[in-house]
């Protein structure tokens, strides 16, 4: 409630102040008020074809939750609070937003080259894989920073920050506290002798550290625990690499079972790109570098770091139903990507032109040397623990013997003529289904058999049509037409949804209007009772900046877009309302 | 003290409903790297007392690419006839923020192109959700702004970039 007070303090401060200077003599710069609004609100039917024994029908049959940010600036003052309510949050998103409040408030002014933010501040150390606060909203992830953080350049090419707070968790904050401090060094920003160099050269350092009390009977538990990195970024013509390791002592949690191994984590980037042509490719490896305030956390709580995914996001409707999670207990990861626009009448660009773009990704366990566990009582044949040893030893440079994860797809974009566009694209996925889906660890597969025979993998193939056809000036219609399909040996195998298609019609009036309905159609699932048709209407209309969205009808867990805005969402059926707004 | 808050945030949510419409009068400076990792104030933003497109897009966002692309393709003509610039201002994360400038050179954009890893700007500006769409007046003030791309969005977006250039105000 101080901070709070605080804050409207400082606000009202201002506001007159502001008021004042409008009165006065010219005023250096005016304060301004802007802020935005969303409120979803949803009404559910029960539906027992998706849903036979009603447990995810909430008790509360309607759901609202919905935010109003305001930020007030003035010349180097900003102050901003931010009301949610969540009555109760809508289905899928996290239980814990329930009720009401202000869980986001800050000040912040900048003087001579520092910057000083008091209250709740998002914030990210490089890649993020040391550290890195944020917010997605359509995940229901808030980690913000409630501290104060200060961000100092002595001069132009030197950026150092410093930060020292607890992360939000829901409508509280996490016990534990992180202390943390960021330069990085931009070369030929800050000497002259590097001003003109062919080089161009980013180095940085990062330390960050958590404190939590620790008052377990029988492991000696670390109450600070400390991670460093270091990056380096290197640019020559078309060519930019950039590199980050990342070392964290050790870090015992619910997450590793609370091992006592120290975690690592390095990222490797090389891209080149020249006008019409991009390429790219990653590595990148994870060892125990799950990092986050609160021991016992879970999920999407309490998480100081993210550790960045190295495969493409999907975000057609059917090819998004196998989405990749990293793994940060360990993972070895590989991307490579080309983009290529063909010139404008070329023999592939036409009359205008062509892109393709072909990306390829996979995702191994590490190759790891699991360590005997030890007893837990003092009888040494009797029950073990892999708590309170080291877990295991790991090769840094081999990928290890779980496939979790491998993605081909390739993207054709070609425009026919004036009026008739089209993009058509082929994926293919291997998906450990059994790591991603039900959380069984490297670990578990190895102890099942003492091999690695018996892993879940899932092969599916897809391919989308989209089309877009301008009728008219401002009146358009996209077509989606997407298939989905399982190679045949996994329907004995394992639980699996099937083959799917699924075909969309959206018609859309610039600026103002569109009107949708798609069907997805789940004709090949092993189980006849849920062959199921999803079919859901979307209605959306915009005046200036403000937004309404209606959607009627069954929805698929995914990152759903239609009518030009993306966002992932929970499965049901209902009525949903979106309102967005921004002044 | 409950009360009181939600009165506060009440009084002060209508006021600025009734003072202004999503304008700006100046553009909130805030830092952004551009492709190639120099630190860069967005208040420094210039073209010459001619109008500014920012558009907040997303390697991930295919109504924002699909937006992008179909300017791309009559940006030369915006460009000569209006003298206007387009900043797009990727708000990527670390996820892809190291496939923006391949992909940007790959789809072959012309635009001015920023990272806003932190989403810094994207805050200052309260852009919800990409795409999203800034209009700037020669003296930098926002008049304009628009969320969600349908296509034809940019013919729209076209006259009134032709309205600023002449010198007329837009409302």
């Amino acid at each position: 409630m101080k901070h709070l007070l605080f804050v409207c303090l400082g606000f009202s401060i201002t506001l007159s102040n502001s008021l004042f200077a409008q009165e006065g003599d010219p005023p250096k710069s005016k304060g301004e008020l802007h802020g935005n609004f969303q409120s979803d609100f949803q009404y559910y039917f029960r539906d027992p074809a998706i849903d036979p024994t009603g447990e995810f029908f909430p008790d509360e049959r309607f759901l609202a939750a919905g935010f109003t940010n305001l930020i007030y600036s003035q010349g180097d003052f900003q102050a901003g609070i931010r009301y949610e309510n969540y009555q109760n949050n809508l289905l899928g998103l996290p239980e814990g937003f329930r009720g009401q409040g202000i869980p986001y408030r800050f000040i912040r002014f900048q003087k001579d080259g520092l910057e000083i933010t008091a209250g709740n501040f998002y914030e990210q150390f490089g890649s993020g894989m040391i550290l890195r606060a944020f917010e997605e909203r359509g995940l229901g992830l808030d980690n913000a920073f409630d501290g104060v953080r200060l961000r100092y350049s002595p001069f132009k090419g030197l950026y150092m920050k410093g930060l020292v707070g607890r992360q939000r968790l829901y409508f509280e904050t996490t016990e534990g506290i992180v202390r943390g401090a960021d330069a990085e060094l931009n070369w030929n920003e800050s000497f002259s002798r590097f001003q003109n160099s062919k080089w161009l050269i980013t180095t940085g350092a990062s330390f960050v550290s958590k404190f939590e009390p620790a008052n377990n009977p029988f492991l000696n538990l670390p109450q600070n625990v400390g991670a460093y990195g270091g990056r380096l970024v290197l640019q020559n013509g078309g060519f930019s690499w950039s590199n980050e390791y990342t070392y964290k002592i050790n870090d015992p949690s619910e997450d590793n079972n609370y091992i006592f191994k120290s975690g690592e984590g390095f990222l490797s980037v090389l891209t080149y790109s020249r006008p019409r042509l991009g390429v790219m490719v990653a590595f990148k490896r994870l060892d125990d570098m799950s990092f986050r305030s609160q021991r016992t956390a879970q999920e999407i709580d309490a998480q100081i770091n993210f550790l960045p995914p190295t495969t493409r996001l999907h975000t057609y409707t059917l090819p998004a139903l196998y989405p990749y999670a990293v793994q940060p207990m360990g993972e070895i990861s590989r991307q490579a990507e080309i983009t290529y626009t063909f010139p404008r009448k070329s023999f592939f660009g036409g009359k205008y032109g062509t892109t393709i773009a072909v990306n390829f990704s996979d995702a191994y366990s590490l190759n790891a040397t699991f360590l005997d566990e030890r007893p837990i009582t003092d009888d040494p044949d009797g029950p073990t623990t892999v708590a309170g040893t080291q877990g295991y030893t790991s090769d840094f440079f081999s990928t290890g013997q779980v496939k979790f994860f491998q993605d081909f797809n390739f993207e054709i974009k070609k425009t026919f003529n004036k009026k008739w566009k089209g993009t058509f694209t082929y994926l293919n996925f291997h998906y450990n289904q059994e790591v991603l889906e039900k959380g069984v660890t490297h670990r578990d597969i190895f102890s099942r058999e003492g091999s690695y025979d018996s892993q879940e993998l899932l092969y599916i193939q897809a391919g989308v049509v989209e089309l877009l056809y301008k009728i008219k000036p401002r009146h358009s219609l996209r077509m989606e037409f997407q298939g989905m399909f399982l190679r045949d040996i996994e329907y004995e195998r394992t639980e699996n949804r099937g083959d799917w298609v699924m075909a969309l019609f959206e018609y859309s009036i610039s600026p103002g209007w569109f009107f949708a309905i798609q069907n997805s159609f789940n004709y090949g699932n092993p189980d006849p009772d849920k062959r199921l048709h999803y079919t859901l209407g979307s209605l959306g209309y915009t005046l200036k900046t403000t937004r309404f969205q209606l959607n009627y009808g069954r929805q698929m867990e995914g990152i759903f877009c239609v009518g030009g805005i993306c966002r992932v969402v929970p499965p049901s059926n209902g009525i949903t309302l979106t309102v967005t707004s921004n002044f | 003290m409950r009360k009181f808050i939600l009165f506060f945030v009440a009084g002060v949510f209508s006021l600025s409903l009734a003072a202004q419409d999503g304008t700006f009068s100046t553009l909130p400076s805030v830092s952004v790297k551009d492709l190639r990792g120099n630190t860069i104030s967005s208040g420094s933003f210039e073209n010459d007392g001619r109008p500014i497109i920012i558009s907040f897009w997303a390697t991930w966002c295919k109504p924002c690419i699909a937006e992008l692309n179909a300017i791309r393709d009559m940006y030369p003509d915006w460009v000569e006839e209006t003298g206007v610039k387009l900043i797009a201002i990727s708000i990527d994360d670390a996820r892809n923020a190291a496939r923006v400038r391949p992909f940007v050179l790959g789809q072959g954009w012309e635009y001015e192109v920023y990272l806003d890893e932190n989403s810094d700007l994207r805050r200052a500006l309260n852009v919800n959700n990409p795409p999203h769409t800034f209009l700037l007046n020669g003296n930098k003030e926002i008049v304009w702004q628009h969320n969600g791309y349908v296509p034809g969005d940019e013919d729209v977006l076209y006259e009134l970039v032709e309205k600023l250039a002449a010198g007329q105000t837009i409302k």
